[in-house]
């Protein structure tokens, strides 16, 4: 009998190309977000809103992650955002060597935010490091406020949590209270943004709070205030 | 649920570690597989030995050793483990702590069996 030591981490591939890719963005000066959470959560309409909200004064490219059909892409289109749809045919989730690719399609020329939107899905997206800045977990009130217990993986891996649909909180079963003090016992740095796409309520909170760390020309981001998990 | 792909990674670590002509003497490949792997190890062992099966590699099987969720509080020096996922100490209840393991995903070892084991 002989042994072979080997110590190799099964996803060293995917981080191999994570690193490459987060040098590629720090080159270019650009603040990159993972955008997860279940499906129907809200990510895209986030995303809508995000981009009216800078309306063109802040320039944002989008890849959008989605099992099956580009409507997100669509959706997004009709912002004038560079954007590019990543379809995984069944893929659970998106890696680092599909982002890489999709770069390839993105014009980026004059952008500071890249947002990728990932595949519905709290499970699988949260090992793979796709060379983002912060994950940033959506999580809405008609999902209830135990999610952060069942799915513990995505919000540790998270540095910021943006609580949707905050304006169907009068007839869902979920206590904003339980929802963001299960989400801290997961992960106590979690930044907490409380969001209704409807009304609009907290985008401007959340956008400015992205605005502040998005690179400036310098390439320095003012303020950071969360940290990469 | 992405076990598929982990399995083929595992696959090509192992043809990238083990010479060619020895690959049919692997035997066992360790994995550390931690809490928060986010894999379940008996769906990775079916991904294996079916895609395993019928190459060089089919009497290989994988062994694997869990590795706890483990936490250590920086404000109280107390180590804790669960499997929920909590960092939040309980014994002082300070949110200062540091995942020290449970999310490993890690092929640690191969194990051939040589010529001479088989005469023996």
């Amino acid at each position: 009998m002989s042994i072979i030591t080997v110590e190799r981490k099964v996803l060293e591939k995917n981080d191999e190309i994570a690193r490459r890719n987060r040098a590629t963005f720090s080159q270019r000066h650009l603040f990159v977000i993972n955008l997860v959470s279940s499906p129907g959560s809200g990510k895209t309409s986030i995303l809508e809103r995000t981009l009216e909200y800078f309306n063109k004064r802040v320039k944002v490219a989008v890849i959008e992650g989605d099992v099956q059909t580009d409507f997100d892409a669509q959706r997004i289109a009709r912002y004038d955002a560079p954007v590019v749809q990543i379809v995984t045919n069944g893929g659970c989730h998106l890696d680092a060597k599909l982002v890489e690719d999709a770069l390839g399609s993105l014009d980026l020329t004059g952008v500071k935010l890249l947002i990728i939107e990932n595949v519905g899905n709290l499970v699988c997206p949260s090992n793979y490091d796709l060379g983002e800045e912060m994950k940033v977990v959506v999580a809405s009130t008609t999902e209830g406020d135990d999610k952060p217990l069942k799915y513990p993986g995505m919000f540790q891996h998270a540095s910021v949590l943006i609580i949707n649909k905050i304006d169907l909180l009068p007839y869902v079963n979920c206590s904003m209270n339980t929802l963001k003090r299960n989400a801290l016992q997961i992960n106590p740095s979690l930044k907490v943004f409380e969001t209704s796409c409807t009304t609009k309520s907290g985008i401007a909170e959340w956008c400015s709070w992205l605005e502040q760390n998005i690179h400036h020309e310098d390439g320095e981001g003012k303020d950071i205030g969360a940290t990469r998990r | 649920m992405h076990e598929l792909s982990v399995a083929q990674s595992i696959l090509d670590i192992v043809h990238q570690s083990v010479p060619q002509d020895e690959l049919a003497d692997v035997r066992i490949v360790r994995v550390k597989v931690g809490t928060f792997s986010g894999v379940v190890a008996d769906s990775l062992d079916f991904c294996f030995s079916a895609i395993s099966a019928e190459t060089p590699l089919a009497k290989a099987r994988l062994e694997f050793e869990h590795i706890p969720f483990a936490v250590e509080c920086r404000q109280c020096q107390k180590t804790f483990e669960n499997d929920i996922g909590f960092v939040v100490c309980p014994v002082c209840g300070g949110v200062d702590t540091a995942v020290l393991s449970g999310r490993e995903l890690q092929v640690t070892e191969i194990e051939l069996e040589n010529e001479k084991d088989k005469i023996a």
